[in-house]
């Protein structure tokens, strides 16, 4: 069989990952120590677990209504008032999906037309360009800068807008580089999309993992909640990935289109995992605020570690990755990488594997114990001090 | 900064104070004055190793030791609990709640030894009414560290 004819061209000219590769090197590799994770290390809190147990035991596992259990929809809405006073109607306005990933495929292939220009602030997560790839749009990254902190600013973005643009993607706190926006970064940012047409991907999946400062959404700005498609989830805040739960909030009309999708494609989400996700959202504060102080040594610790060594690290506000800056060993982040692997047996991922503007940096995770870290570090010092003699 | 930095500690007592100080935000010379406060303060009144007595090839023993005493007017139970950790032998000594009255943690190097040190000297003190003595076979988790192997991360080495 010829499967290149077979396979649908899209999906053959479909990038893989570009993590993919150094993944397969460091696979075949023993005792390898890694910092290349980007779930969290913590055990998903007790409660959420026994309520789960509870429901197996208890409950006929079916499916839910399409848009999820509306206890669970009501708890979301409850939950980001809470959280950030955002108005949004379980009934009409939110979608309960398997992991922020569904969100953000539903959200882009139920808004972009084909040859819709859609905004991706980069470095980021690795899933959004092929998306907009699938549905025949074209991507347009957005790099941001390291003295900028990993900020979108408003001039970047006005330079990208064209009369195509439909969407900006904007993922923050972000991954890979930890930068976060305030509101008064955002507030420059809202202003020039207010009175367009364009609207806002917000994908805060790392929204309780900041430090210092609460998180802020795009959608609680004045104007922005009819022009945001806001992306949040389980997996990162109570450390739930494997329990694939997300959720997705807009504008009624919005969801109205987009809930055919998921209703074709997945049905309904998890069953378990949302009569979980309530008692997460109603009844885990503390458990959340206890894996932030912990993230929050692990990244102050990193921050000073890495600087010490010479690799500048900018303090990164959120997410649990620091960036460092690779530069000064003249090196590219590829190479940087495999020649770190190789020599001292460490796992950071190349800056480049989330866009272009990430070369020059390496991308480390703390989502690990500080035992391991300081294993970690001590041996990226040894690869350093080679390196320069 | 003292509940964040005695967490730490009780983590790992042989982090430098650099290391601290970065950890919490904070100058190496704002840990070591807090540390002293604390040690002069008795909010820290040591510092110790948690040992895996296997690997060690330490062959002593370890039994716990649940006592069941009078307590006496006025003093209730201190008294006795103060003589009983002037021995060596006793690693610790925790007034209870529930059946029993003191729980003791004894080491010895042979199990005669033990059995013998709670025979003729815990049972013989003033006001003991009973003992109930439970040799440890092994130990899992002491002070939150684990001293059997832990479990593997399952996370992989590398994701996005």
């Amino acid at each position: 069989m010829n499967y290149e004819k077979i396979l649908s061209q899209r999906v053959q000219n479909m990038k893989p990952s570009g993590i993919r590769k150094f993944f397969d090197l460091a696979a075949q590799m023993d005792d390898v120590i890694s910092l290349g994770v980007g779930e969290p290390d913590f055990q998903t809190p007790w409660s959420i677990r026994k309520t789960a147990i509870n429901v197996l035991e208890r409950k006929r596992i079916v499916y839910t209504a399409n848009s999820g259990l509306m206890e669970l929809r009501k708890s979301i809405s409850a939950y980001l008032k809470r959280k950030n006073n955002l108005e949004y109607d379980g009934e009409h306005e939110i979608i309960v999906t398997v992991g922020g990933s569904e969100a953000i495929d539903i959200a882009i292939r139920g808004l972009v037309n084909p040859g819709d220009e859609v905004l991706i602030v980069e470095p980021s997560f690795v899933c959004y360009a092929p998306i907009v790839e699938m549905t025949s749009g074209v991507p347009v990254p957005i790099p941001t800068k390291e003295e900028n902190k990993f900020k979108l600013t408003a001039q970047e973005l006005r330079e990208k807008i064209t009369e195509k643009t439909k969407l900006l993607i904007l993922p923050f706190p972000n991954n890979p580089t930890g930068g976060i926006m305030t509101r008064e970064d955002l507030e420059e940012i809202a202003e020039v999309l207010r009175g367009t047409d364009i609207m806002v991907l917000s994908d805060e999946i790392y929204s309780e993992m900041t430090y210092g400062r609460k998180h802020c959404s795009i959608a609680e700005l004045e104007g922005m909640h009819e022009r945001t498609l806001l992306v949040n989830g389980f997996s990162k805040a109570f450390a739930m990935t494997g329990w694939r739960l997300g959720y997705l909030c807009a504008p009624e009309p919005v969801i109205r289109q987009l809930v055919k999708i998921h209703q074709y494609a997945i049905m309904s989400s998890p069953t378990v995992s949302q009569y979980a996700a309530i008692e997460a959202l109603e009844n885990c504060d503390e458990e959340v605020q206890h894996m932030v102080k912990e993230y929050n040594v692990r990244r102050r610790y990193l921050v000073e570690a890495f600087n010490r060594i010479g690799l500048t690290c900018f303090e990164p506000e959120g997410a649990f990755y620091v960036f460092p800056c690779i530069r000064s060993t003249g090196l590219t982040s590829e190479e940087f990488c495999e020649q770190l692997l190789a020599k001292e047996k460490v796992a950071v991922v190349p800056g480049n594997a989330f866009g272009e503007s990430g070369e020059g940096f390496v991308r480390v995770s703390y989502a690990y114990s500080l035992k391991h870290l300081m294993e970690a570090v001590e041996r990226i010092e040894n690869f350093i001090r080679e390196l320069k003699q | 900064m003292m509940n964040e930095l005695l967490d730490l500690l009780r983590q790992n007592a042989r982090l430098t104070n650099a290391q601290l100080a970065d950890m919490l935000g904070k100058t190496e010379e704002e840990i070591a004055a807090e540390i002293h406060l604390m040690e002069v303060k008795g909010v820290i009144r040591g510092y110790s190793a948690i040992i895996d007595d296997e690997l060690a090839k330490s062959n002593e023993v370890e039994a716990i030791i649940e006592l069941r005493v009078t307590p006496k007017r006025d003093c209730g139970f201190d008294e006795i609990a103060r003589t009983i950790m002037m021995y060596d032998e006793v690693e610790s000594v925790s007034l209870m709640s529930g059946s029993y009255d003191l729980s003791i943690c004894v080491k010895g190097r042979t199990l005669k030894e033990v059995a013998l040190f709670v025979s003729q000297r815990l049972s013989a003190l003033e006001g003991v009414v009973s003992t109930a003595t439970s040799f440890v076979l092994k130990r899992y988790k002491e002070k939150g560290i684990f001293i059997a192997e832990e479990e593997q991360d399952e996370r992989g080495l590398i994701c996005p």
